[in-house]
């Protein structure tokens, strides 16, 4: 059991390091730089999948959470408390190695957060807004929690743009890299760039190996139970409150860790990182791999965020994910990858359609 | 000994006076029938003994705890367990994954253990599937464990709503209407079904509009009409009992 399960992960890792082979043998490494993007929004896709497919719970406010982990990095990663060194807190902050002293492009000195510090702060603050958020919205069902949670992500969208802090319509701009451990730094150097894929696209295996293991657990049989038939899941001893909340706050994490690299791979973070659109693009594409399909939704969102971060839909951009979503919601509602076609197909049985056997 | 004792519970719903008054209460290792006709507050009663309405005044105590104002889910965790008049089993889902479903309270792979894949979470996981699977031997239909639960003929349906309500071992079981569309042969099938589960131990209150059920598995039969206790009796006693015959049985049937 737990070998067929693991196969699609080996699969996956296979095609990764075919993939940049072959980017290579081409001349075309560039490539890398749009898959490495790809990859991080989908840990937001992932997480939604999880969310909306499985566990029924629709979000229309997910690149909010994206966007509280990227915002919430940068920030303290380019923020100056060189000027407010006396005080006591930034003393403290400094003693216990929190923060990092440095140079700006004019010699200045500059006095900001560790870049793990920040992506630590980051990640809480973005689960505590979940929890927070999610708490009271998810006792709402269907139209009524779609519009909460675009209330939800419309806050966010307005206020990163309102806020000069952030930079308001510009974003913030010269974030500084993320070295992980030994050699390991997450920046867009192209010199760098074969080395950041593998980085982004371990994140994606590694979240794929716990989902895909949640998926086939307990936890997820309850999560299938409570979107089946919420009530029936209580009556059976499901607390539906409390596994819901944490399916939120699980998928909104994924959201913030995928902002929090893509910013300092990016260097910089703006407001349309937050805006509605971006969610709509999402549930688009959690849909269009087929809403309870992990695999799906990951092939769907590399694929069509590739092309969009290659320029192919030109200033179309977003028409083509509302046309996606227009067109799926009518003729397609399983999704294009849905699990009894593609079953259909002999080589790709082993990778899909094990969603229901333990 | 009583495992369920129900006291003075009362629920109105705006003007309506959903259950009032009522007490009773049901013996360990017994069958008690709770009949009446439609509107007389069956159905809210069931609600109100399991967590999910919460009552106005009145209290009810299950197995020494006083349990009003608790959730289904904690309900459950206390051993009572529950099946719907209308069958409400997970879509999507096979027949033995919706009776595994049952076992929550009895396993506690959480989360992050979950996530992880921790070997464990993965023993349990067969021992659900293993319990799971007995439960569909003990009811006859082992056969359709991979298939889709709500494409189960009806008769069949009932049964696994049945089998992952007994997945969640209850001390308690409430059914409501367990033959609520079942023809006569399935009726009778059900009966014995019934029957067998109390002789494991299992304590049954049920809902049912079949008098034959009622009156042939029943050790005691608790009459409502308008949301209030006519009476509560044995079954012989009850179908002489001339209220019951009045707004219910009616003249013919007795």
């Amino acid at each position: 059991m737990a070998r067929r399960r693991n196969l699609p992960i080996v699969v996956l890792a296979l095609a990764v390091i075919a993939v940049q082979l072959a980017s290579a043998a081409a001349g075309k490494p560039q490539y890398l730089t749009q898959l490495t993007m790809a990859g991080y929004y989908s840990l937001v896709i992932v997480g939604l999948t999880l969310l909306m497919g499985y566990t029924g719970q629709i979000s229309l406010g997910h690149a909010g959470f994206f966007a509280i982990g990227g915002y919430t990095s940068g920030l303290l990663t380019t923020y100056n408390l060189h000027p407010r060194g006396g005080g006591g807190l930034v003393s403290l902050l400094q003693a216990t190695g929190l923060l990092v002293a440095g140079q700006d492009l004019y010699g200045g000195d500059l006095l900001v957060v560790r870049p793990w510090a920040a992506c630590l702060i980051a990640m809480l603050v973005a689960i505590g807004i979940a929890y927070l958020v999610g708490k009271p919205v998810l006792k709402l069902r269907g139209h009524y929690l779609a519009m909460a949670t675009l209330g939800f992500g419309t806050i966010v969208y307005k206020v990163v743009l309102g806020s000069s802090l952030v930079g308001a319509a510009d974003g913030i701009s010269d974030i500084p890299a993320f070295p992980l451990f030994g050699g390991v730094v997450v920046t867009g150097k192209s010199a760098l760039r074969v080395h950041n894929y593998y980085l982004a696209w371990g994140l994606v295996l590694g979240a794929m190996a716990l989902l895909t293991n949640l998926v086939h657990s307990r936890v997820g049989r309850a999560l299938r139970a409570i979107h089946g038939a919420e009530d029936a899941a209580n009556a059976m001893g499901v607390d539906t409150a409390r596994y819901k909340l944490n399916m939120f706050v699980l998928s909104a994490a994924l959201a913030a860790l995928g902002g929090v690299f893509l910013t300092h791979y990016n260097g910089g973070i703006g407001p349309s990182e937050a805006s509605i659109m971006k969610s709509v693009r999402y549930v688009a594409i959690v849909a269009v791999g087929g809403m309870a399909n992990l695999w799906g939704a990951l092939i769907m969102g590399v694929l069509l965020n590739f092309l969009s971060l290659r320029g192919s839909f030109g200033s179309y951009d977003d028409a083509v994910f509302g046309l996606i979503l227009l067109a799926i919601m009518l003729f397609a509602p399983d999704g294009l990858l849905r699990v009894e076609l593609v079953r259909r197909v002999p080589g790709l049985r082993c990778v899909f359609g094990q969603e229901r056997a333990p | 000994m009583s495992l369920l004792e129900v006291k003075d519970l009362c629920k109105r719903f705006g003007g309506l006076q959903a259950v009032g008054n009522v007490s009773f209460t049901v013996a360990a290792g017994s069958i008690k029938a709770l009949i009446g006709p439609n509107g007389a507050g069956k159905t809210t009663l069931f609600n109100l003994i399991f967590g999910a309405l919460l009552p106005d005044s009145g209290q009810v105590w299950f197995d020494g705890q006083q349990t009003d104002g608790w959730q289904p889910h904690q309900v459950v965790a206390a051993g009572m367990a529950r099946t719907f008049q209308h069958i409400r089993l997970f879509p999507k889902m096979s027949a033995w994954e919706n009776i595994a479903v049952g076992r929550h309270v009895h396993s506690r792979a959480g989360f992050l253990a979950s996530m992880l894949g921790l070997p464990w979470t993965r023993r349990e996981q067969r021992a659900v599937r293993e319990k799971a699977l007995d439960i569909m031997r003990f009811l006859g239909v082992e056969d359709r464990a991979d298939v889709e639960a709500t494409s189960l003929a009806y008769g069949q349906q009932r049964i696994i709503e049945l089998g992952r309500a007994l997945a969640c071992e209850p001390t308690l079981l409430l059914l409501d209407e367990p033959a609520a569309g079942l023809n006569m042969r399935e009726t009778s099938e059900m009966a014995k079904l019934i029957a067998r589960i109390r002789d494991t131990g299992v304590t049954v209150l049920l809902v049912e509009h079949d008098m034959t059920l009622v009156m042939n598995i029943s050790d005691e039969v608790l009459v409502l009409s308008y949301g209030e206790k006519i009476a509560d009796d044995k079954p012989l006693a009850i179908q002489k009992h001339p209220e019951v015959i009045k707004v219910y049985l009616g003249e013919d049937d007795a």
